[in-house]
């Protein structure tokens, strides 16, 4: 039996989970919104990341077919996005439930009864085109979130409806969600699976021409027996280890919780081992940290007590703007010039925003200078750290923010040299938890009083997790 | 343009430019030049040009920089001015300077001239602790020593050895300067809108950054053009602008005052420039002594001068009459301790003796006016109001 | 000074220090009645000598308000201050000091404190001090003053004419202001019996906080160290009870030290010192105990800190000179920590770092205190490249509770931490 190991970075914002196998190879990983409860969005990571790991383990099972088959290929990439909308489709209906029960306690000038009706045809109409989305546009991929997916959905259908039923309507959604979001479902994976092989043999026999039937009937039959040795399989998580900003909170002994300083720094060497200075962008913090040739940390620096020029002010920002965070960095990125912002402070932010639109700069130019403005500080942290040796790393969330990515690389490399290696990786968000599992491998003692103590507690914990 | 528009337009260059090109370009004209460069507020620029050197006004970068390398030195609760001089400092703006002094007015600045050491900026980076005791024996020698010492640190850089008259010449030149800037005042002082004060402003500043004589041959011609009249009266109410002696806001924020319907009549925004109240004089033989005694009892009144006798409120508020000031503006950087923490003593005594303030906060880099200009519109306003009330009643 | 609460262990020096402490409170509240005549001076450069040597009582408002911000009282305080028109922006000690005028001037025990017959600014190292005088001046109207301008080591050393400067001050401004409000003409044999006992308690608290330089050190020098301080910081240097407290304390410290055993801390003896380090700056004080159990929790233990040298610096070799009475208190001023330069300091910080064997050095950075606080950033980048010692930094404030945050320090301190763990495997793997 094959041992894994599970590392998971709850941050402000997202909470990600990933387990690697005794090589350091990355199985699976899962990503979800930090919310209320933090426990919740922690073992929701980890499912996210098991179920990820099944599927990774499904996939090199059948490698040789998926090379040569076209349908074998298509059929795993549809039942990857079957799976991810079964699941948002048992979410949504839990949602669709607790959105009629609500309807029926609070007390607004509609009547219950209709409102009842009306979010019927809402969640009707988010699981039609959810189906499409996900099954078409690779929803699944897109990093998005239940909350986000749904929210936005439900907003737009409220918009649809008479004004009256506005107030009510979004009442009832912001009465709801939370604790939709906040219950654990982690339904067993090979439930979900062939809850996700039955719909998509529906999918196809609507949409796939009657020849490519036949060749994904066969696939799919190839894939049961698969998909039922898999799901037979014992992962072992062997050890975890915990960190982020809301590592505390985690339900971890204190030896399985690692400050994500260095996790960030071991994850990021791990993926690019000449890296000699990473800096990770979060949701709360913005770190520059200086690493030897073993990943291990010399020296770091974080911004100081305010969130400005991090993730959050960004979030700030798109809500000012009224627009998604996913937007920001796009719009920014059609700018013509830059506008001089000069406060990162997210008090003082919206006001120069509003100032600046007031005056008539274009949205984008001044999203130019926000995103130029974050990175000047994200700079003056490298330049305290002392500033960029080698190879640079950056990681974290905002660094799939491709205005942010563009200051980031063009500052540093004016700064520091134009030749200087400057990687990103897609996943950059999971640098931390990847930082985690591999400390987690190691089983690197923390040098911590509870040390001899908290180990037990955790083999302990694994046992339940397994 | 007219001659004034002219210098007008240069002085706003000049003021600005980060580089300081005309003060190394007036120092590439001979090898014994020095420059010397000084941090607010007040510094004796005579002993330095006495020695052939030219003391340089470095006052940040203002809102004309992007500050990378200065904010990595500075935690986020300390004032915006020092990053600003340490990016020109590391981004090579200050290579050419001879040497650095920081006269004594806060801990942050003083701390500075020691970053300067650590970063061996200039063959020398001086804190110049000016006296806290006003007796010439006690006081005045100190100060003494520590101009003597200045005096030293060129010497040894281009082996001037300054002699009693060359420094009664420097001493001359800019009382003269001293003396013109007063002049303006006075004349703004009744027609302030002859001259707009972020032209004077720009004017003043400019005079930080380049040769006396130059400076001085340039205010001659302001002083003929604002003694005509020109320009037209505006209903606008008169202030004295207090608290802004170190980090300058950018000049954006000052033309929004006057914009928010003031004139600004005295303010301490340069203060150092017009420092010495009167003339420093000399011709006695012992012409440091004398810009000592100047210093010990024609100084200004600060925030930086310890103010035992001489209560600071009392001297604001009388300015302010003098001036026939309508109301006070207190413009003070963020996390400044020197103007912040005199505040109260000034607010407390407009209060009781009925004069009308506003006050508000601002950055070196700070990008928006509007808060401010509503502000100021709505005091100047009330004023206004409140006059013609008055008036009628 | 007080302690937050009581410690496990209590020694005999610690008993001693709190009668010594209560004793001087118990004469500031009958000053009046009993006709003594009250100091108000500043703990950095304080003439505690001076003091004495004309009968007189000191106060020292920095210990008022880092004993407001233990008794978390200081918010309130700074509150009111700020009601009163101070800034948001400015140094909390100021702003806790007028809120507890403005609140009556109940000290730290509970009984009011008289109103202060001298305001001696000795204005060390400190320029809001002066800012400082300049608000209290107008509280108490009726107080002579007395400033003594302590000049800056900007050349990193001590010139004639700086010496030149105090001794005329202190013998044309000071004493003579002394002599008018004490009604006690000036005995220069008097002050050099007190600065006698001076010199040795600077011999004393010298070999102190020598002893962290031992395996495991016997103490802590940050958070024990501002309590050992205490004593010649507030009035007794010079006193023979601060000779006897410090000849009992060290005897003490090398019964640990001969013992094996680590420092005391509120929760307890350190039992394994994990960490050796050096911390630059102030503490905080509103948290002062949750602070410093993040560092014993961790088996930190601070080895040598720059704060404990604000009242005066002995390291390097200075000591009250009786001989030279007035010389020697303008030298003691002009050497206290914050009136020294920032390549002094950086020397001084390493030769702890060195001698003190530190495993790595932290700043606690204090928002109030820009005198401590600006170029820390640089003073930590020249230490971390010429020693190569793993450097950690943390911002909190002296008594605004506003500018602690717990989780965002503990955040810091964890990774700093588990980085010089991380070092120590790859040191010895």
């Amino acid at each position: 039996m094959a041992d894994y190991f599970l590392g998971i970075d709850l941050g402000s914002t997202t909470s990600k989970a990933i387990i690697i196998n005794d090589r350091d190879e990355v199985v699976g990983k899962g990503i979800t919104n930090t919310r209320a409860n933090y426990e919740v969005a922690a073992e929701i990571a980890k499912v996210q990341a098991l179920y990820n790991a099944r599927f990774h383990l499904l996939k090199q099972a059948l490698a040789a077919e998926i090379a040569a088959d076209p349908a074998f290929a298509r059929y795993a990439a549809d039942l990857d996005a079957a799976f991810q909308f079964v699941q948002f489709e048992s979410r949504l209906e839990r949602l669709r439930r607790e959105l009629a029960e609500t309807a029926l306690k609070v007390e607004t000038r509609v009547p219950a009864t209709e409102l009842v009706k009306h979010v019927q045809e809402i969640a009707d109409g988010i699981l039609a085109t959810g189906r499409r989305r996900y099954m078409e546009e690779d929803l699944g991929g897109k990093g998005q979130f239940f909350r986000d997916i749904v929210g936005e959905a439900y907003a737009k259908a409220v918009e649809e409806r008479p004004k009256e039923l506005f107030e009510p309507l979004m009442l009832l959604f912001d009465k709801s969600i939370t604790p939709v979001e906040n219950e654990m479902m982690a339904p067993d994976f090979s439930e979900l699976v062939h809850q996700a092989q039955a719909m998509l043999e529906r999918y196809h026999a609507e949409k796939a021409a009657p020849d490519e039937a036949a060749a994904l009937r066969r696939a799919a039959g190839a894939f049961t027996a698969a998909i039922d040795r898999v799901a037979a399989e014992e992962l072992n998580i062997a050890r975890m280890v915990g960190t982020g900003y809301g590592r505390a909170l985690l339900p971890f002994p204190e030896d399985c919780i690692r400050s994500e300083i260095l996790c960030h720094a071991f994850g990021a060497h791990a993926v690019f081992p000449k890296t000699r200075t990473v800096l990770d962008i979060g949701g709360q913090d913005t770190k520059a940290i200086q690493v030897d040739s073993h990943g291990l940390v010399t020296s770091f620096h974080m911004n100081d007590r305010c969130a400005a020029g991090c993730g959050r002010y960004l979030g700030y920002i798109a809500d000012e703007l009224n627009i998604s965070l996913n937007e920001l960095g796009p719009m920014a990125m059609k700018a013509e010039k830059e506008v001089t912002i000069c406060s990162t402070c997210t008090v003082f932010a919206g006001a120069e925003l509003r100032e600046l639109l007031n005056v008539g700069e274009r949205r984008e130019d001044i999203l130019a200078g926000l995103h130029k403005a974050i990175v000047m500080r994200a700079l003056s942290l490298l330049a305290r750290s002392g500033g960029v040796k080698n190879e640079f790393t950056f990681t974290g969330g905002v660094a799939r923010n491709d205005a942010v990515l563009h200051y980031v690389s063009d500052m540093v490399r004016r700064n520091y040299g134009q030749d200087l290696t400057i990687n990103v990786h897609t996943d950059s968000i999971f640098m931390g938890a990847l930082g985690g599992a591999m400390f987690a491998r190691r089983n690197i003692k923390a040098d911590l009083p509870a040390a001899a103590k908290g180990a037990k507690a955790g083999a302990e914990e694994n046992e339940g997790m397994a | 343009m007219t001659p004034l528009e002219e210098i007008i337009s240069t002085c706003r260059q000049l003021a600005f430019d980060l580089n300081f090109s005309r003060a190394k370009a007036w120092k590439a004209q001979d090898p014994q030049r020095v420059l010397v460069g000084f941090t607010p507020i007040y510094f004796p620029r005579e002993v330095v040009h006495a020695a052939k050197g030219l003391a340089v006004g470095i006052l940040g970068a203002g809102d004309r920089k992007p500050i990378i390398k200065g904010d990595a030195y500075y935690q986020s609760y300390i004032c915006h001015m020092p990053r600003g001089i340490v990016e020109l400092a590391l981004d090579g703006n200050l290579d050419g300077f001879d040497g650095f002094v920081f006269p004594s007015i806060c801990d942050v600045m003083r701390n500075l001239s020691g970053m300067f050491q650590l970063m061996g900026k200039g063959r020398f980076a001086k804190y110049m602790d000016f006296p806290q005791n006003f007796r010439a024996e006690i006081g005045g020698a100190f100060y003494k020593a520590e101009m003597e010492d200045v005096l030293r640190r060129i010497e040894a850089i281009n082996g001037v050895q300054v002699t009693a008259d060359a420094l009664d010449r420097s001493i001359a030149l800019y009382d003269r300067n001293r003396a013109m800037l007063a002049a303006i005042y006075d004349i703004r002082q009744d027609h302030p809108w002859r001259l707009a004060y972020e032209d004077l402003y720009c004017i003043m500043r400019a005079g930080l950054v380049m040769p006396v004589e130059e400076h001085n041959a340039m205010l001659e011609q302001v002083l003929e053009a604002i003694g005509r009249e020109r320009g037209v009266p505006e209903d606008r109410i008169k202030v004295v602008v207090a608290g802004a002696f170190c980090e300058q806001p950018p000049l954006g924020l000052i033309k929004t005052i006057e914009a928010a319907g003031c004139y600004v009549v005295d303010d301490d925004f340069l203060l150092g420039s017009r420092w010495i109240e009167g003339a420093v004089g000399g011709g006695n033989g012992d012409p440091l002594a004398a810009i000592a005694d100047a210093y010990l009892t024609r100084s200004v009144q600060s925030s930086v001068v310890y103010d035992v006798g001489n209560p600071k409120e009392k001297r604001l508020l009388d300015l302010a009459r003098r001036r026939g000031a309508d109301g006070l503006v207190f413009a003070a950087p963020s996390f400044c301790d020197p103007a912040l923490l005199d505040q109260p003593l000034y607010f407390h005594q407009c209060e009781k003796e009925g004069v009308r303030y506003v006050q508000f906060q601002y950055n070196e880099n700070t990008g928006q006016f509007k808060v401010i200009k509503e502000q100021v519109g709505a005091f100047a306003d009330s004023i206004k109001l409140w006059e013609g009330e008055a008036a009628t009643a | 000074m007080a302690k937050p609460t009581a410690p496990v262990e209590k020694e005999r020096s610690m008993i001693m220090q709190k009668e010594m402490v209560e004793g001087l409170f118990k004469e500031l509240a009958t000053a009046r009645e009993k006709g003594r005549k009250v100091v108000y001076t500043f703990v950095p450069g304080n003439l505690s000598e001076l003091i004495r040597a004309f009968d007189m009582l000191p106060v020292y408002p920095e210990i008022n308000a880092l004993q407001s911000g233990m008794r978390k009282k200081s918010a309130a305080f700074i509150r009111d201050a700020e009601k009163w028109g101070h800034s948001e922006d400015v140094c909390t000690y100021v702003k806790c000091d007028i809120g507890m005028m403005l609140n009556g001037n109940v000290g730290p025990t509970g009984q009011k404190l008289p109103e202060p017959d001298l305001l001696l600014l000795s204005y060390t190292g400190c320029f809001t001090f002066m800012k400082w005088f300049e608000n209290l001046e107008r509280l108490y109207p009726n107080a002579e003053i007395a400033m003594l301008h302590t000049p800056y080591q900007e050349g990193g050393r001590i010139t004639d004419e700086m010496r030149q400067y105090m001794v005329k001050q202190l013998r044309e401004e000071v004493i003579p202001k002394f002599e008018k409000v004490s009604g006690k003409k000036f005995d220069e044999a008097r002050l050099a019996g007190i600065l006698a006992n001076s010199k040795r308690t600077d011999d004393l608290i010298t070999e102190i906080f020598a002893q962290s330089r031992q395996r495991p050190s016997p103490i802590d020098a940050y958070f024990a160290g501002v309590y050992y301080i205490g004593p010649i910081n507030i009035g007794f240097r010079g006193t023979p009870e601060a000779v006897t407290y410090y000849e009992e304390l060290l005897k003490e410290i090398k019964q640990r030290a001969a013992e094996g055993r680590g420092p005391v801390t509120p929760e307890g003896e350190i039992k394994e010192e994990k960490y050796r380090l050096v911390v630059e700056g102030p503490p905080n004080w509103t948290s002062f105990r949750e602070f410093w159990k993040l560092f014993h929790d961790q088996g930190a233990v601070i080895v040598a800190s720059s704060y404990t040298k604000v009242g005066g610096v002995y390291d390097l070799g200075f000591r009250h000179d009786p001989a030279r009475p007035l010389e020697t208190l303008a030298e003691y001023c002009m050497n206290c920590y914050t009136n020294m330069n920032l390549p002094q300091r950086i020397d001084l910080l390493g030769k702890c770092i060195t001698e003190y064997q530190a495993d790595g050095f932290l700043i606690n950075s204090i928002k109030s205190c820009n005198s401590f606080s600006a170029g820390q950033l640089m003073i930590m980048r020249d230490l971390e490249d010429k020693l190569e010692i793993p450097v950690g930094f943390i911002e909190s404030d002296l008594v605004d509770p506003r500018y602690f945050s717990y989780s965002n320090i503990k955040n810091r301190l964890d990774s700093f931490f588990q980085m010089l763990a991380q070092r120590k495997v790859l040191a010895t793997a």
